[in-house]
């Protein structure tokens, strides 16, 4: 008979470990199993010494466990010696591979060792690391197998084993072969899911023979040896039959397997197939299933304090009692502005009646949102924001009106009215505000940042259908005929559709039957055509514009082929309706045949000038289309005296934020490597504490709140952000010049290691947004040679060079 | 639009224009002036062109604090130094102009002699600016220096391996040639390189000859002594031989193009550099001489 008990807790992250430490504060019976030897396996596998930080730091923490910003070693030794004095029931070694309903009521919980128990109530704190696969054979536990790496640096002489195809094999691979005998096993015979460079870094090792690698060939057994000079013994399945090796060491890096599979075999449903996605739960973290919780990261809250908090809450509802959520405070006073504010509850409510798009999520999704959000009570007549800001945040109006200032020389304005919303455009295209939104009477908005809005567009369906529908309108009428009622589009309205390509897909050749026009709402596309057998760019186009009109106006073929600049989303309008609506509307047609025109003299233009596509097709090659603005160096007058990087550093704490020399250069033209302030940014995909923003002139910038995690670091694919640590303060001018005392401007430390701490952040170009007059890199340049550009302006750029 | 400028036509050319009115504006005075006997520094247009002078010299001389001032928003950079470059220039005729041609061995000529070497080392500094970078960049083809570095240093462990495969006398020739190289230096040794790689390539070309023609008399005296003559007759192995010995030749040039093109880039950047390091101490002894020659007129007049 399995064992039963009141709460199972499955995984000792800072939420399980949490709900684990306060049931066994208020004796309840519990079991909190952990597959790892150790706890919190994704702290512990942080780098050691690392610096852990606190944010949110407003939020009170609420648990017996303590938690403050310190080493890694620090949190968790305070951890443990939280569970050893609270005598937890800790189970290592049992990972779960499966959780049942009872038909009486509870779970049978079973684990991959067998172990079978029986509980209540189940908590998944599991995260969203994943479990890490093991080899699957005997022996694969043993002390001289391992799963990790944290220092190659820390073996030499060694014969290791690196099991494995993916790139965190091949890194460690390369890594450990600089000073030890490796031998890589690939059950398969490529690597086929490696990234590019480190591809031709195993094969080129394989080849030199400074890596031996075994391909269709999988391990068999492990064994340790007590005698001889080897360690163990690794025996294979090859191709050829049976081999062994003798190995002081192996390391399995097989990935790990996503914890959503096993979260779904569980019952609990998600709501999209996006990988982003959260399951719902409710005010009290229970899933549909009723009776299973979820905590932490897997349930969309990826900070260790907030985790912890709810380990904390989830026990105290389970045992049926009322907790006053942590944030509770937080939001009274987030909303203490908001005109006759009465309760936190009483506002979610309001909310819930009057903004139907916020109607479709759980409150405790709301209260997650509004923490997130800034709530306005703006005086009528005040700027919500102004055309050709840059921000991304999403606004829906609770109460009152705004009016959307859609043509500032007439003065034509249109109101939008309560439970309506704003700012899509600029959160979905990425590119600048399309007009200017001034408050109406008694209006009380919800400002609500990109990330939170994203998050929300893809948890839930029915806010991403809505937004989809209402962007698609506004869209089409903003571009097309702003001057008449949004009625009029109806029909085209209704025959538009979302079309997503792929970087480098092509929206159509030319030659083809023109059948409908694409306006681009997010991405970019290039227009080229055939020209001596050679494929010439003629022309780029940034979100906001259209492509297509031309086979409509006059050919009844496409003039030239278009293609995505990078991924990009476009609106497809059909032709039969937009020929239609032409007829219908002088003031358009007149309009597209004037941009038709100039649009066709340009490209002529640039086609007698290949030279300047040549450039264009370069620029877009290094991700130039995604770019909002990009530093290009003009190598013909660069004099490499580096004043921009030490310009750089100096205006930023010490360390430059580019890299002048690295980065491909093309017909002189350089493109460093230096952020280019993505129109979406790859930094912001995944920031814990949320840091990284972009302000009205369109500056991405990370906040003081960094926790240093190095997400941005990795998810940019351009290399311009790193984690560096304060540097010390440098003399000034004068007592370096008179008195030699410490590095002089534009410098480098006299001793970097006497700033270095443990404490590092994320550093990037911020294109000094905090300076007058623009960037320090520019403004320092003696040459003229480096100048800062938007997509707009490229195809004139192009031109000027060619 | 932001498009690049360079130092000359910064602006439409506002300094340059601003120099011509201030010279001609000189020149017009001057010839216009009918000084008590020979043009000289002490008349009145003497002291006013001499004010505007040394006013200049100290702005000119201000560039290099402007330059480490990263966060002043007084002017750009390229603005500052298209107006260096322009006044500067001016600086020549209003001093002369000052003067009024006179010179002696004086201190006051060797003010203007130290004057005219840092303006003219100027002059050398706009023309390796307006020259090298294109240069640089071909010479670079898009690899920054330390990718070149690490190439040759992969290079030198394949050489090696190689080496080791045809002879242990080839194998330390390549070796010494790898010890040997250096790249960068003083100066003098960047301006005038030699290369190791050379050596080597051409003990190896020799060994190979030697080994091609067995036959062909007894090995030259210095080579007997370089590369004892070892079984190349075995068949087998003399192919693997001739083959890595090809191998060896081809890395090896490699190696002598990268070193080429790395020596080159520093060479470049050195001449861009080497200028500043007449053009900076002079314009301090300048400042000094212009002191004393102001204390001077002042003092003894």
């Amino acid at each position: 008979m399995a064992e039963r008990f009141q709460i199972a807790i499955v995984g000792s992250g800072p939420g399980g470990l949490s709900a684990a430490a306060h049931a066994a504060e208020l004796g309840i019976s519990h079991v909190l199993l952990e597959a790892e030897p150790h706890l919190s396996n994704t702290i512990y596998r942080y780098q050691k010494g690392k610096h852990v930080m606190d944010e949110p730091g407003i939020l009170p923490l609420r648990s017996p466990l303590e938690f403050k910003a310190g080493t890694r070693e620090a949190i968790l030794g305070a951890w443990n010696d939280g569970v050893a004095r609270l005598s937890v029931n800790v189970k290592h070694g049992h990972e779960v591979s499966k959780i049942t309903a009872q038909p009486g009521g509870g779970f049978l919980v079973e684990c991959a060792n067998k172990a079978q128990m029986i509980a209540d109530r189940v908590v998944l704190g599991i995260g969203l690391q994943g479990n890490i696969r093991k080899l699957g054979v005997p022996g694969e536990d043993l002390p001289i197998v391992q799963y990790t790496l944290d220092d190659p640096g820390a073996f030499s002489g060694e014969t290791i084993v690196v099991v494995g195809a993916g790139d965190a094999a091949i890194e460690n691979a390369l890594a450990l072969a600089k000073q030890n005998t490796v031998i890589v096993i690939n059950r398969r015979d490529e690597f086929a899911r490696a990234k590019e460079g480190n591809l031709r870094g195993i094969l080129k090792a394989i080849e030199e023979g400074t890596i031996q690698c075994y391909y269709n060939t999988g391990p068999e057994k492990v064994e340790a040896l007590n005698v001889g000079r080897k360690k163990g013994r690794l025996v294979l399945q090859t191709p050829q039959g049976r081999a062994q090796i003798l190995i002081d060491r192996i390391i399995a890096r097989l990935g790990a397997s996503a914890p959503r599979g096993f979260v779904e075999g569980c019952g609990v449903k998600f709501p999209s197939k996006d990988p982003s996605a959260v399951p719902a739960i409710s005010p009290q973290y229970e899933s549909n299933v009723p009776g299973l919780y979820i905590v932490g990261a897997l349930a969309g809250y990826p900070l260790i304090k907030q985790a912890m908090n709810q380990g904390y809450e989830v026990v105290e509802y389970i045992l049926g009692r009322k907790v006053e959520p942590a944030d509770e405070p937080l939001l009274r006073d987030r909303l203490k502005n908001v005109p006759n504010f009465r309760s936190v509850d009483a506002f979610i409510g309001d909310i819930q009646r009057n903004v139907p798009l916020l109607a479709q999520i759980t409150p405790l999704q709301l209260r997650e949102f509004l923490l997130d959000s800034e709530i306005h009570a703006p005086k009528p007549g005040a700027t919500v924001f102004a055309k050709n800001d840059y921000t991304n945040t999403f606004f829906s109006i609770v109460e009152g009106e705004v009016e959307v200032v859609v043509d500032a020389a007439q003065n034509r304005r249109i109101k939008l009215k309560r439970g309506e919303f704003f700012g899509e455009m600029g959160l979905i295209s990425g590119r600048r505000r399309a007009a200017t939104v001034l408050a109406g009477p008694g209006a009380i908005l919800i400002e609500t940042p990109r990330r939170s809005m994203n998050r929300l567009i893809q948890s839930v369906e029915a806010v991403k259908r809505e937004i989809d529908k209402v962007f698609i309108a506004r869209a089409l009428q903003s571009r097309f005929t702003p001057e008449s009622p949004i009625e009029r589009l109806n029909e085209v309205v209704e025959s538009a559709r979302i079309v997503q390509f792929k970087a480098g897909d092509i929206v159509f050749n030319e030659g083809d039957p023109g059948d409908c026009v694409h306006l681009i709402r997010r991405g970019s596309l290039t227009i080229s055509r055939q020209i001596g057998g050679k494929d010439v760019v003629l022309s780029y186009v940034a979100a906001g514009n259209y492509v297509g009109e031309m086979a409509l106006l006059g050919d009844s073929r496409r003039s030239a082929t278009v293609r995505a600049a990078i991924a990009s989303e476009t609106i497809r309008v059909e032709g039969e309706a937009f020929k239609r609506l032409i007829q219908r509307d002088p003031i358009l047609r007149a309009r597209l045949q004037a941009e038709y025109s100039a649009r066709t003299a340009s490209n002529l233009a640039m086609q007698q000038m290949p030279a300047g596509g040549d450039i264009i097709s370069f620029l877009i090659a290094q991700g130039a289309g995604e770019a909002t603005d990009i530093l290009l160096i003009d190598e013909a007058l660069c004099v490499r005296c580096d004043n921009c990087e030490k310009a750089c550093a100096e205006t930023h704490g010490g360390t430059s934020r580019l890299d002048r020399e690295a980065g491909p250069t093309f017909a002189n033209v350089h493109v460093p490597t230096s952020c280019r302030h993505c129109e979406h940014p790859h930094c912001m995909k995944d920031c814990p504490p949320d840091a990284i923003h972009r302000a009205p002139n369109g500056e991405v910038y990370i906040a003081d709140n960094c926790i240093g995690c190095g997400n941005c670091e990795r998810n940019c694919p351009y290399g311009v952000i790193h984690l560096a640590a304060k540097p010390p303060k440098k003399p000034g001018l004068l007592s370096w010049l008179m008195f030699g005392a410490g590095p002089g401007p534009g410098e480098a430390p006299y001793d970097p290691k006497a700033g270095k701490s443990s404490e590092k952040k994320a550093v990037k170009c911020d294109m000094c947004k905090d300076l007058k007059g623009g960037p320090a890199c520019v403004r320092a340049c003696p040459t003229g040679a480096a100048i800062r550009i938007g997509p707009e302006e490229f195809r004139a750029y192009a031109r000027n060079r060619s | 639009m932001a498009m690049h400028e360079s130092i000359f036509d910064y602006s439409r050319y506002r300094y340059l224009w601003v120099s011509m009115v201030l010279s001609l504006g000189s020149i017009v005075a001057y010839l216009w002036h009918d000084p008590i006997g020979e043009p000289n520094g002490g008349s009145w247009l003497g002291y006013t062109l001499g004010t505007i002078g040394a006013l200049l010299i100290l702005w000119l001389l201000w560039f290099g604090i402007r330059k480490r001032s990263y966060k002043s928003r007084v002017g750009t950079m390229r603005g500052w130094l298209s107006a260096h470059v322009y006044l500067g220039t001016s600086l020549i005729l209003i001093a002369f102009l000052h003067s009024g041609f006179q010179v002696g061995w004086n201190i006051h000529t060797l003010a203007l002699v130290l004057m005219l070497v840092v303006i003219f080392s100027g002059f050398f500094g706009v023309y390796t600016y307006v020259r090298y970078p294109a240069i640089m960049t071909r010479n670079r083809d898009s690899a920054t220096r330390q990718s070149l570095l690490d190439e040759i240093a992969e290079l030198d462990a394949q050489a090696l391996q190689l080496a080791d495969t045809v002879d242990p006398k080839v194998h330390a020739a390549v070796l010494r040639s790898i010890e040997r190289t250096e790249i960068g230096g003083s100066f003098i040794t960047l301006l005038r390189p030699g290369d190791e790689t050379d050596n080597a390539l051409d003990q190896v070309k020799t060994f190979m000859e030697q080994r091609d023609k067995p036959a062909a008399g007894a090995p030259k005296k210095d080579m007997s002594t370089m590369f004892a003559m070892v079984d190349f007759l075995s068949a087998g192995s003399a192919d693997a031989k001739s083959d890595a010995l090809r191998k060896l030749l081809d890395t090896l040039a490699r190696k002598r193009s990268l070193t080429d093109r790395i020596t080159r880039d520093l060479q470049v950047q050195a001449l861009m550099e080497i200028w500043l390091y007449i053009h900076v101490p002079l314009s301090m002894a300048l400042l000094a001489a212009l002191t004393a020659h102001v204390f001077s007129v002042f003092f003894y007049w």
